[in-house]
Parts: C-alpha cells; structure tokens; sequence
C-alpha cells in the first residue's frame, strides 16, 4: 500500500462514515431529550428526517460508486479505483440504515404491517428489492470473493448495482409527494455516470489509458487496486 | 357543542409560554392537561373533545398533549414558501400581511372586498383545541384561535343556490417565492359542501397559541376542519366564492386518484401509497392509531350518511 493510500484510507472511511455517526448522534440526543449540540437538527419529526437523509446518503455513495470507472477511464484517475470498494460498502450501509429506520421507527416493528405496506406499495419493495440485491455484493465485496468467482463472474455479478441505481431512484421519485426537484438531480447524475459507459464502451480501444489500468484488468487479483470494474 | 372562551382574556395572560416553548414534546401528559385545566376557563378548551367523553367518543384523549409551539411552526407543509417542511418558517419570514383583504363572492347576498380587519371585526374570536392529521400520515394537536365559519358565512347570506364555498390562496411569486415553479397549479384552491362549511367545527384560523398565526402557519387567515386531512387547510386565504357545483380542489387536480375533494380522515380508506390506518403524533416515537373522522366522528359523521366513503375519499 502507497503511503498516499495508508493515509487517504482511514480520512475517505471517516469521511464516508461521519454522516451515519451525526445521525446517529443526532437520534441520541432527541432520544434522551437532551440539551448537547446537535438537539433539535432532526427537526418535529425526527423519524421522517432520518428516512430521507439515509435514503440521500444511499444514493449519493450509489453515485460516488459508479463514478469510480467512468473517472478512471476518461480522465485516468486510477488512484481512485482502491476506494470503490469502500464507498460501495458504504452505500450498503446507509441502505441498511434506511430499511432499519424504517422498520424500527417508522413501522416501530409491527411485521403485520411491514409485509402488508411491502406487498401493497410498489415503491416500497422496489425499495426494499434495491436493498436484497445490494446484499450479495457486498457479501462478495472481498478479494476472496473475486479470486472464488473470477474476474469475469465477479463482475457480472456486480453489473447488478446498475438494477440497484435504478430501483432507486424509481423508489425515490415514487416516495416524494409532489415535488420531482431532488430525485430529477440524482436521476441526472446516474443518466450521467451509466450513460459514460455506453460511451466508453463505443470507444473501448480508442479511450487512452494508463499503463497501469490494461494490467490490472488483465490480472483482477495482482493488486489493491485489482477489483475490476463492472 | 361549541366552547367559547371571553375573547377578551388572551391565552397567553393566563397560560405559561414557557409551557409552549419548551423544546420537545416529552411534557408529561398529566402535567400539560392539569395546567390547562388549572387555568380555568382554559379546561374548558378541551371540553368540546374531551376526557369525559372518552378516546371512543372521539375527542382529545387523555394522552393527547399540546404539540410543542417550536414543531407546530417548525414543521409545515405550505409549498407556497417551499416544499420541504422547514422550508416556510425561513422562507416566510419577511412575509408581510397587513393590509390584507378578503374577496367574498358568488351566489351570496353581501358580497365584495372586505380589509381583514372588517373581515374579523363582527366576530367573536375563540381558542379551540384540535387534532390535526396530515394525509402523510403525521398528526399533532394545535391549540388555534379563530372564528367558527358558520359565523362568518351566516353574515355574508348565502343565497339558496350556493352548494359549495371554493376558498382561494394569495397568489404572489414574488411574495410567495414557492410559486415560481408549478409544482402546483397556483394560486392554491380548497373547497367545502356549505353544510360542512357550516359545522360547528369548522374554523377561520387567525392565530395559534394565543398568539397571532405565524407567516408558515398559513398568516393572516386560514382554514381549520379537524376531521379532514390537514391539507384541506387552505392557508393566506384572499377569496371566498359561493358556487353550485363541487369546486376542484388543488391536491386533487395534482393527483386525483391520491386525493379527492373530501379528505375525511378514514383509517379504513388508505391512500394508494401508504396506509392510512396508523399516524406518528409529532414528538413521538410510537405509532398511534388514526380516528373515524380524526376522532370527530360523533360530531361529523351524520354529513356523510349514506354516502360510500372509499368512493368519495
């Protein structure tokens, strides 16, 4: 590991993790009423503003996720591609936090009535759909994982996050009330960093690449920097 | 049955703000009710639902405690100043309502232009203590201060056609910075059966908390139906029209499989999205069950016999 990266590491986990802990953090103090700072950020309704802001930070790790190969490509940022892992996981672990919130404090646990809401309201298992697929790629986030399956398996497993992208949003734009304004701008970043891709798959070949980015790909298990790209 | 409270006591002389300002909802249910009913006059607020009757009655039930005055004008959805809940008590803030006028027209004996002040000054000026549930599934109770509308209405002498009254929101983008984008057909239109508009029930808000209404709480005038969903609430009222025919209301030209003209809170008709049968009492963790009627039904419910509720949501 690059001396770059023992130290960009730990400052993108923090980073990427410092929003779940403000929430968490948040929650705490609205819980035990208390006066520390951070009181009153969650707002009159605490358990609607945590729904959105998991569901947000989802889809913003979603799109930093997917921004990794595009950005590789066309600009050759490679120095990226050792953080796609970790903000992959993140996207899984803000989902989760989404689907617990929801269970926990929305549903305040009443099976009944989680399976009825998820078996009636399309939007709702989308969302809850979107979550399940995200569970295999994390479990087979691991190196071992990609060695177990193979470069090309593994990758074809992963092209799965693209469905994930998309339901969603698809859930997202379902849930808001009336006003399209915020899943409009997300829906523009995904068109975005999928539509690279078809781009760049036009013009494999033609694309200039750094030197290290051909190895890699041939060899996905040679390095940190080794999980391909789906 | 109708509370009236002298007009001349404002509740803010005889009710401790501190009470009302205190940051969450957590106040001991015992301790909010006993301070109202210390207050005297104040117990009889909560007497038009009340304890006495009871939960099944429909009233305020005995864990029904005041909502906070931070959240209730914290927490509003008024797409006018925004459409993000926090959105209007920022946006709303330099929002200027004086002078204001009301429009009265159509098949009524008196219409024209009254200034606000002409518009209120007959009426006696009440404080009601109300639940009130949003189609989103949130609910909070509000003490507001108002007219009954009947009041308002019998003063203005409808004539025999008038079936409806359509009410309407100021229009202003450029007071109302929420309306420079069509996220709804402005300016914002609701509209009542007279006989609804007629209920005891129904009030022309023009303050909350003792206290004169707050810009995003819907200043300087706006509607309270406790047995509807809260969006039947126009806010910043300007006109008031008398009609034949059932007037269509804002949210229903949005979306009129989601929301219809008549918005009763039903528990047993579920908005196409979401239950409905269920609500989160703002301040709280748990989840509460939703009234017939938000709990008005024994006041209410004789409006609607008859008429097939799943049909006419």
């Amino acid at each position: 590991m690059t001396p770059s990266r023992r130290v960009g590491k730990p400052l993108v986990f923090l980073a990427a993790l410092a929003p779940a802990l403000w929430l968490a953090w948040t929650l705490l103090v609205e819980w035990r009423g208390a006066d520390w700072p951070g009181a009153g950020w969650l707002g009159a309704d605490p358990v609607e503003k945590l729904q959105g802001e998991t569901g947000r930070w989802t889809l913003i790790f979603l799109a930093l996720t997917l921004a990794v190969t595009p950005l590789r490509r066309l600009l050759g940022w490679n120095w990226l591609q050792p953080y796609r892992r970790m903000l992959g996981l993140f996207a899984f672990l803000y989902a989760t936090l989404h689907l617990l919130n929801y269970v926990a404090l929305w549903m305040t646990f009443d099976l009944g009535d989680i399976a009825e809401d998820v078996a009636e309201h399309p939007w709702v298992w989308i969302g809850v759909t979107a979550w399940a697929l995200l569970v295999p790629l994390a479990i087979t986030s691991t190196k071992g994982w990609v060695r177990r399956l193979g470069g090309k398996r593994w990758q074809r497993l992963h092209r799965i996050v693209y469905v994930v992208a998309i339901a969603g949003l698809v859930h997202f734009f379902l849930a808001v009330k009336r006003d399209v304004q915020e899943p409009t701008i997300y829906a523009l970043v995904f068109a975005t960093l999928l539509g690279a891709r078809l781009v760049l798959r036009r013009g494999r070949g033609i694309t200039p690449r750094r030197a290290g980015t051909k190895r890699e790909e041939m060899h996905p298990i040679a390095s940190d920097a080794s999980v391909p790209s789906p | 049955m109708i509370i009236r409270k002298p007009a001349d006591i404002p509740s803010s002389e005889i009710t401790d703000e501190r009470l009302y300002l205190s940051r969450r909802a957590f106040i001991g249910t015992a301790g909010a009710l006993g301070l109202l009913a210390a207050t005297g006059g104040a117990s009889s607020l909560l007497a038009c639902t009340t304890r006495d009757e009871g939960e099944s009655a429909g009233g305020v039930a005995p864990d029904d405690e005041l909502t906070p005055y931070e959240d209730v004008t914290s927490y509003n959805n008024f797409f006018e100043f925004g459409t993000d809940k926090a959105d209007p008590q920022h946006n709303a803030r330099g929002f200027v309502t004086r002078p204001w006028s009301v429009a009265v027209a159509g098949l009524v004996k008196k219409p024209g232009t009254y200034a606000l002040e002409d518009f209120l000054q007959p009426h006696r000026i009440e404080d009601r203590v109300y639940r009130m549930r949003c189609v989103e599934g949130w609910s909070m109770v509000i003490p507001w201060r108002g007219v009954p509308l009947k009041d308002m209405i019998a003063r203005f002498e409808p004539l025999p056609g008038a079936k409806f009254v359509e009410f309407e929101t100021l229009h202003d983008p450029k007071r109302m910075p929420g309306q420079r984008r069509p996220v709804l057909t402005w300016p914002y239109r609701e509209g009542l059966r007279l006989d609804e508009a007629m209920h005891p029930l129904t009030l022309m808000v023009t303050g909350l908390y003792g206290k004169e209404l707050p810009n995003q709480n819907g200043a300087p005038l706006r509607l309270v139906i406790p047995w509807k969903y809260g969006f039947k609430g126009i806010k910043s009222i300007v006109a008031m029209r008398f009609v034949e025919q059932q007037p269509l209301n804002t949210w229903q030209e949005a979306a009129p499989h989601e929301y219809g003209f008549y918005a009763n809170v039903n528990p047993n008709v579920d908005h196409p999205r979401w239950s409905q049968a269920k609500e989160r009492r703002i301040g709280e963790f748990r989840r509460r069950d939703t009234l017939m009627f938000n709990g008005y039904a024994d006041q209410v419910a004789s409006l609607y016999a008859g008429m097939d509720l799943r049909k006419h949501y």
